[in-house]
C-alpha cells in the first residue's frame, strides 16, 4: 500500500498556513517575554515547533486505518493513563494533570484527545446507517464521558470541555436527528446549574463570574479580564509595534506568552494584524474541511473533522476569552501558545490529517 | 466497503463550514468593537495604567528664632515599604527582610497579614525612619528582594528635651475630623499638618505644595521610566519673635517646677520666649508615636500637651492688685486710701485676714502694693464695688482671649454681676468683691492674659497684642496676621502709673515682697501674687495638702520706665510670689547680659582652641568636663548684709572655672547641626560680637560661693 503514498499529496498549503501561524507565534513569544524570567523561551517553542513538524510526518507514514485498528487498546490505554495520573500524577497549583518522568512532564489528557478523534471516527466509520438511533447517541455519549470525567477530576475544566466538540462534530456528522440533538440541548441546559452547585470548583465559578461583571473584582480575578481587554483595546487599527505593547511589557497582561498570546499579539499588531491572524485560521481550517470532502472514506472525513473540531474550538475559546465573550478557561492558542504539549498535540493531530489526504486516492 | 452509503453527506460538512465562519464573523465583531469602536478608552485605560503619579512631598518649612538662629528643621527619613503584586502576599522573604531590618519577624508577618486585605497597589510601610545599615541593606537586596522599597520624606526635627515644645507644636498625619472641616478643605488624606502651636497656627504657610512625578511603572508597581515631573514647592521658613537666649534662660529657669514662663516686648507685643512644663518631645509625633506614649501622655496628670502659658486658667492672686491699683487711681480712691492693717478686717459681716502674720499697720497705695497688703485692697475693692472692678480688669483684657497666634487660647474668668447671673442664675454677693479685690473668687486668669494686662500698666496704657511671628513676614492674606500690629490705648493718669510701677520697683527691694529675686543694677519693677487653689477652710480638711499648695505668680518688667521686656511667671505649687520672681529674673538677667554683651550665667563657654565666631558652625562642642579648666582661687572681701557692726570681713575661695562665659547660642537644643544653614545669609544681620578682652577669661562668680578655703581671723 505504500507505494501508494506520495509527498506530492500531502497538503503543502496547510502546512505553510500552520508555518507562518507557528512563526508568529513564535515571534510574539520573543517580544512579550522579553526582559522577563520567561526570556528566551521562544527558542524553546522552535524546538519543540521542529519535534513537532517531525512527529507529524511519522504520524503521516503511519497507514490511519492501522491507527483505527489500534483504538480499542488506545482507548483502554487511555483510561489507564487517566486513571494513574490522578493516583501518581504531580500536584501543581491544586491540580493533578502531569506523570513527571523526569525527562519530561507527560499530560495524558492532551493526547486522550488524539485518542477520542480516532475512537469517535472508528465509532462512526462501522456506523454506516443514515440516522443516528437513540440508543447508539447515548453509547457514542458515554465513550467521551468516562476520560471527560476522569479529566474534570483532576481538575481541567479547559481540557474537559474540548472533549464535547469532538463527540458534537461526530454525532452531528454520524447523522444526529434534530430531536435527539434538541433533547440533548435541553438536558445540558437543565444540569448547569446542577455542576455550577457541585460540579465546579471554587476558582471556576470566580472566573465564570468575573466573566459577567469583571470589575466586581479589578484587581482580583477579574484583573485578567480587564487586563485582556485593555491590551486589545488599546491596539487600536495598526498596533503599537513589536515588544512596544505597554500592556504586555509592562507585565500587566497575565501569561502574555501562553493563554493571552492572542492579547499580547492584537496590542502590538492592531485589528489588522489580528485581522490577519484570525484569517491564517480561517484558512486552515477551511483546508482541513476541503480535505476532509476529498477524504477517501468515511473514517478519514470523522478524523479530520475531529481535528476541526478541536482547533475551532481553541480557537473560539481562546480568541473569545481575550475579547471578553467567554469566561478564562485557561485554553491555549493552538501552534501560537508556548507550551510543548500544545504544540505536540496540534502537530500529531495534523500528521493524522495529512496521513488521511495521502492516501485519498488508495481506493 | 461499499461505496456512496459511506460516504458522509457533504451538506453536514458545508454546515460545519457556515458554522466556522459564524464562529470568525463573530470574534472578529469581537475585535473590532474593542480596537475600533472603543479604541480611545482602552488607550486611556492602558496609559492609565502604566503611568502613575507619584508625589513628590514638600518639606516644610524651617523655623527660625528672632535672630535667624534654626529653632525646628528637617531631616531626610527613609522609610521602608513592601510594595505587593496583585493581591499576592509576599510571605516567603519575610524572614530575610526582617532580620534586615531588625524587626520581629513574627510581628513583621502578622502586620502584612493584617494589611493585606489592602488593595494591592497600595504598599505596606513595615518601618519607618530607618538607619543608614538598613537603607544599605535594601539597596544590596533589590534583585532577591524586588517586593521591597523605600521613600524618602522630610521629616520634622525638633528640639530635643522637649524645648520649646508647646509654643513650636508638633506635626501629625491629617484626621478625619480636620478632613471634614472645611477650613482643611485644601488638604489631602495622608498630609501631614500642624496639630498645634505655631505647626498648626501656620500650617498654610510652612506647609508649601506636593509636587508630583509621572512615571512609568509595569504591574507590580516598579518604576521603569519618568515622562515629566512638577518640582514641590517647599514651605516658607517662619520667623519667630522668640529670642533663643532668652528661651534657653526660661527653660532653664524654670527647670522641672511645673508652671510657665512668657516674655513678652511690650512695644510690640512680640514675644521673646515661651515656656511651660511640664514638657514633651515632640520628636517622637514626627515619625509614629505610638498609641502607649499616646496614651501615657493624655493620662499624665501633669498635662504635659496643655500649654499652660495661655491654656491654663488660674486665680491670679495678688498680681491681680496692679489692675486693682489702675481701677482705683482711674476713679480717684486709690490714691487718698488709706487703712490701718492689723492683720485682717471685716466686711459684710465676715473676717477677711491679711496674709501677713503681724500687721502691716498703716498702708497706703505705695506700701499696698510692694507689701501686698490685703486690707489695703480689700478696702478698695469695697470702695469700687465688682462693677467697676470688672471694667478696668476687661479693659486690660482679663477674662478674654488676648487672640495670640497660637490655636486654643483659653479666655479666663473675670466675674462681675452680669457673668454671675449669666452662668450661676445668681445674685452677686457684694462679699464677693472682697475676695476678688486679691485676685482670689471666681478670678481666673492665663499666664499671657496677665502678661499683657501687666504690660498695658507697664507702658502707661498701650496695649499690644501678644504674637509670636513678624506680621510683616508672614503673607499679607494671613488669616491673623494684620491685627498684631494694632494696638490700643487705655487711658491711665501719668501720675498713677509713675506711682504704681514705682511702687512695684519696690517689690525686689529689702521692704518688698520679693526681695531674694533682686539683681543689682537693674531696675526691675514686678508684682508677686500666691494664689490659693482650694480655700482655707477646705485646706485644713484634706489630708495631702502638698497637691494643693499655693501657685506662685510674678509679673514684672524692666526698665522701669519705657520698660524694653515684660515677663509673667507662673510657678505652680510654688507656694510664695517671691519664688517665681526669682525666675523671673533670671530670664530678665539673661535679657540684660544679653544688651550689656556680658557674661550670662547659664551659658557655657566657647572651646578654649576657638573663639565663639570662629567656631565651625555645625561642630559640636566639647562635653562640659573636658573644657573646664583648672579652679581658679579668688579673694573676697565684704561687710554682712543688714548687720550693723560694719566689719569687713575677707575669705579666699577656690572657684571651678568652667561655665559662665557668654556664648550666643547657635540653634535650639539638638539643632545645633543646622545652624550652618543659616549661618552665611541670614546670620548677617546679628549684631557684631565684641572681640575678647584680657578679663573675659577669669572666671565670674555667680550665686552661692562654695565653702571658703580660709576666711579671715583663722589660722592657716
Amino acid at each position: 500500500m505504500s507505494r501508494y503514498i506520495r509527498f506530492r499529496d500531502f497538503d503543502w498549503v496547510l502546512f505553510v498556513f500552520v508555518l507562518i501561524i507557528c512563526a508568529l507565534g513564535v515571534s510574539e513569544i520573543y517580544s512579550a517575554t522579553l526582559h522577563t524570567k520567561f526570556e528566551g523561551m521562544h527558542l524553546k517553542q522552535v524546538y519543540w515547533i521542529i519535534v513537532g513538524v517531525a512527529l507529524m510526518f511519522l504520524i503521516s507514514l503511519v497507514n490511519y486505518q492501522a491507527l483505527l485498528e489500534m483504538v480499542p487498546w488506545l482507548y483502554g490505554f487511555s483510561l489507564v493513563s487517566l486513571v494513574s495520573v490522578l493516583l501518581f500524577g504531580k500536584k501543581y497549583l491544586g491540580a493533578r494533570r502531569w506523570i513527571d518522568f523526569r525527562i519530561f512532564h507527560f499530560q495524558p489528557s492532551e493526547w486522550v484527545k488524539l485518542v477520542l478523534i480516532l475512537t469517535m471516527a472508528k465509532y462512526f466509520a462501522d456506523y454506516t446507517e443514515k440516522e443516528l438511533p437513540f440508543r447508539e447517541l447515548v453509547n457514542a455519549g458515554l465513550v467521551v464521558l468516562f476520560p471527560m470525567l476522569l479529566v474534570l477530576k483532576q481538575p481541567d475544566l479547559g481540557t474537559t470541555l474540548t472533549y464535547i466538540p469532538i463527540s458534537i462534530m461526530a454525532l452531528i456528522l454520524g447523522g444526529m436527528k434534530a430531536k435527539h440533538g434538541l433533547i440533548l440541548l435541553i438536558i445540558a441546559s437543565v444540569l448547569t446549574p446542577v455542576a455550577w452547585k457541585w460540579g465546579l470548583k471554587p476558582y471556576q465559578k470566580e472566573r465564570i463570574a468575573t466573566f459577567v461583571e469583571p470589575e466586581a473584582d479589578s484587581h482580583g480575578s477579574g484583573y485578567q479580564v480587564i487586563q485582556s481587554l485593555v491590551a486589545v483595546g488599546s491596539g487600536g487599527m495598526w498596533g503599537k509595534g513589536v515588544a512596544k505593547g505597554t500592556q504586555t511589557q509592562g507585565q500587566f497582561l497575565p501569561v502574555p506568552h501562553t493563554d493571552f498570546i492572542f492579547a499580547a499579539w492584537s496590542e502590538e499588531h492592531g485589528f489588522v494584524g489580528a485581522l490577519l491572524l484570525l484569517l491564517l485560521y480561517f484558512g486552515v481550517l477551511m483546508r482541513l474541511i476541503h480535505d476532509a470532502q476529498t477524504a477517501p472514506d468515511r473514517a478519514g472525513v470523522f478524523l479530520i473533522m475531529g481535528v476541526v473540531a478541536v482547533l475551532a474550538f481553541h480557537v473560539l475559546v481562546n480568541v473569545g476569552m481575550v475579547v471578553g465573550f467567554v469566561p478564562v478557561t485557561g485554553i491555549p492558542l493552538p501552534l501560537m501558545s508556548y507550551g510543548g504539549s500544545s504544540i505536540l498535540f496540534t502537530f500529531a493531530a495534523l500528521g493524522i490529517v495529512m496521513n488521511v489526504r495521502m492516501r485519498r486516492f488508495v481506493n | 466497503m461499499n461505496g456512496r452509503e459511506e460516504k458522509v453527506p457533504l451538506i453536514r460538512l458545508a454546515i460545519v463550514q457556515y458554522v466556522v465562519l459564524g464562529i470568525f464573523v463573530l470574534l472578529i465583531f469581537g475585535l473590532w468593537r474593542l480596537q475600533i469602536l472603543h479604541s480611545d478608552t482602552y488607550a486611556n485605560m492602558a496609559e492609565q495604567n502604566r503611568v502613575k503619579e507619584v508625589p513628590i512631598l514638600a518639606p516644610r518649612g524651617r523655623l527660625l528664632d528672632r535672630e535667624g538662629r534654626p529653632v525646628v528643621d528637617n531631616y531626610p527619613s527613609f522609610s521602608a515599604l513592601l510594595l505587593r503584586s496583585q493581591g499576592k502576599a509576599c510571605d516567603g522573604n519575610l524572614d530575610v527582610i526582617a532580620e534586615g531590618l531588625h524587626l520581629d519577624p513574627v510581628e513583621l508577618k502578622t502586620r502584612v497579614k493584617k494589611l493585606s486585605a489592602l488593595p494591592g497597589y497600595q504598599p505596606i510601610f513595615i518601618k519607618y525612619d530607618i538607619t543608614p545599615d538598613e537603607l544599605a541593606f535594601i539597596e544590596s537586596h533589590r534583585n532577591e528582594l524586588p517586593e521591597l522599597d523605600t521613600i524618602i520624606v522630610h521629616r520634622r526635627l525638633y528640639p530635643k528635651n522637649g524645648f520649646m515644645a508647646h509654643l513650636v507644636g508638633y506635626v501629625g498625619e491629617v484626621s478625619e475630623d480636620m478632613l471634614n472641616n472645611p477650613r482643611y478643605e485644601l488638604y489631602n488624606s495622608g498630609d501631614v499638618v500642624g496639630q498645634s502651636g505655631v505647626e498648626a497656627e501656620y500650617n498654610d504657610m510652612l506647609m508649601g505644595k506636593n509636587g508630583s512625578r509621572r512615571v512609568l511603572v509595569n504591574s507590580k508597581g516598579k518604576e521603569v521610566g519618568e515622562l515629566s515631573d512638577s518640582p514641590a514647592v517647599a514651605g516658607q521658613t517662619l520667623q519667630l519673635t522668640i529670642d533663643l537666649d532668652l528661651q534657653i534662660a526660661a527653660e532653664e529657669a524654670i527647670g522641672d517646677k511645673p508652671g510657665a514662663i512668657v516674655a513678652m516686648d511690650p512695644k510690640t507685643g512680640e514675644v521673646l520666649a515661651m515656656v511651660s512644663r511640664p514638657t514633651f518631645d515632640p520628636n517622637a509625633f514626627a515619625v509614629r508615636i505610638s498609641s502607649k506614649e499616646w496614651n501615657a501622655l493624655l493620662t499624665d496628670p501633669g498635662k504635659p500637651l496643655l500649654n499652660k502659658a495661655i491654656q491654663a486658667q488660674l486665680a491670679p492672686g495678688s498680681v491681680f492688685k496692679i489692675i486693682m491699683s489702675v481701677a482705683g487711681w482711674q476713679e480717684g480712691i486709690a490714691q487718698n486710701l488709706h487703712v490701718n492693717c492689723g492683720g485682717g478686717a471685716s466686711f459684710y459681716g465676715r473676717y477677711f485676714k491679711c496674709w501677713v502674720k503681724g500687721a502691716h499697720g498703716s498702708v497706703g497705695l505705695t506700701k499696698g502694693i510692694y507689701q501686698s497688703c490685703d486690707v489695703f485692697f480689700y478696702t478698695l475693692a469695697e470702695r469700687l464695688g465688682i462693677g467697676r472692678i470688672a471694667k478696668y480688669a476687661a479693659a486690660l483684657g482679663l477674662g478674654q482671649k488676648t487672640g495670640i497666634d497660637l490655636p486654643q487660647e483659653v479666655s479666663g474668668v473675670m466675674p462681675s454681676e452680669e457673668w454671675k447671673l449669666k452662668n450661676f442664675r445668681q445674685k452677686w454677693y457684694a462679699g464677693e468683691t472682697i475676695s476678688v479685690g486679691i485676685g482670689q473668687g471666681a478670678v481666673a486668669t492665663t499666664p499671657v492674659q496677665l502678661l499683657r494686662a501687666a504690660s498695658a500698666i507697664s507702658m502707661g496704657g498701650l496695649m499690644v497684642r501678644p504674637h509670636v511671628v513678624f506680621p510683616d513676614k508672614v503673607p499679607g492674606n494671613y488669616r491673623s496676621a494684620l491685627h498684631y500690629t494694632d494696638k490700643k490705648e487705655i487711658p491711665i493718669d501719668p501720675a498713677g502709673w509713675q506711682t504704681i510701677t514705682d511702687a512695684m520697683s519696690e517689690v525686689l527691694l529689702p521692704q518688698g515682697t520679693a526681695p531674694s529675686a533682686h539683681i543689682a543694677g537693674v531696675d526691675i519693677a514686678g508684682k508677686t501674687g500666691s494664689a490659693q487653689t482650694i480655700s482655707n477652710t477646705l485646706k485644713a480638711k484634706v489630708a495631702n495638702k502638698g497637691a494643693y499648695k499655693d501657685n506662685g505668680w510674678f509679673v514684672g518688667f524692666t526698665p522701669r520706665r519705657n520698660p524694653d521686656i515684660v515677663v509673667c511667671v507662673l510657678f505652680e505649687g510654688g507656694e510664695h510670689g517671691a519664688l517665681a520672681a526669682r525666675l523671673a529674673t533670671r530670664v530678665i538677667k539673661a535679657y540684660e547680659d544679653k544688651k550689656n554683651h556680658k557674661p550670662m550665667q547659664h551659658l557655657k563657654p566657647p572651646a578654649e582652641d576657638s573663639t565663639p565666631g570662629e567656631r565651625a558652625p555645625g561642630s559640636v562642642p566639647p562635653p562640659a568636663a573636658a573644657r573646664a579648666s583648672k579652679p581658679t582661687e579668688i579673694t573676697g572681701l565684704w561687710s554682712e548684709g543688714g548687720s550693723d557692726s560694719g566689719h569687713l570681713l575677707a575669705a579666699r575661695f577656690r572657684v571651678e572655672n568652667g561655665e559662665q562665659k557668654f556664648r550666643r547660642a547657635v540653634a535650639a537644643p539638638g539643632l545645633e547641626q543646622f545652624a550652618m544653614n543659616t549661618a552665611p545669609g541670614q546670620n548677617n544681620n546679628l549684631p557684631e560680637r565684641k572681640k575678647h578682652a584680657p578679663w573675659d577669661n577669669l572666671p565670674v562668680v555667680v550665686g552661692v560661693l562654695p565653702e571658703p578655703l580660709w576666711r579671715a581671723g583663722e589660722t592657716r
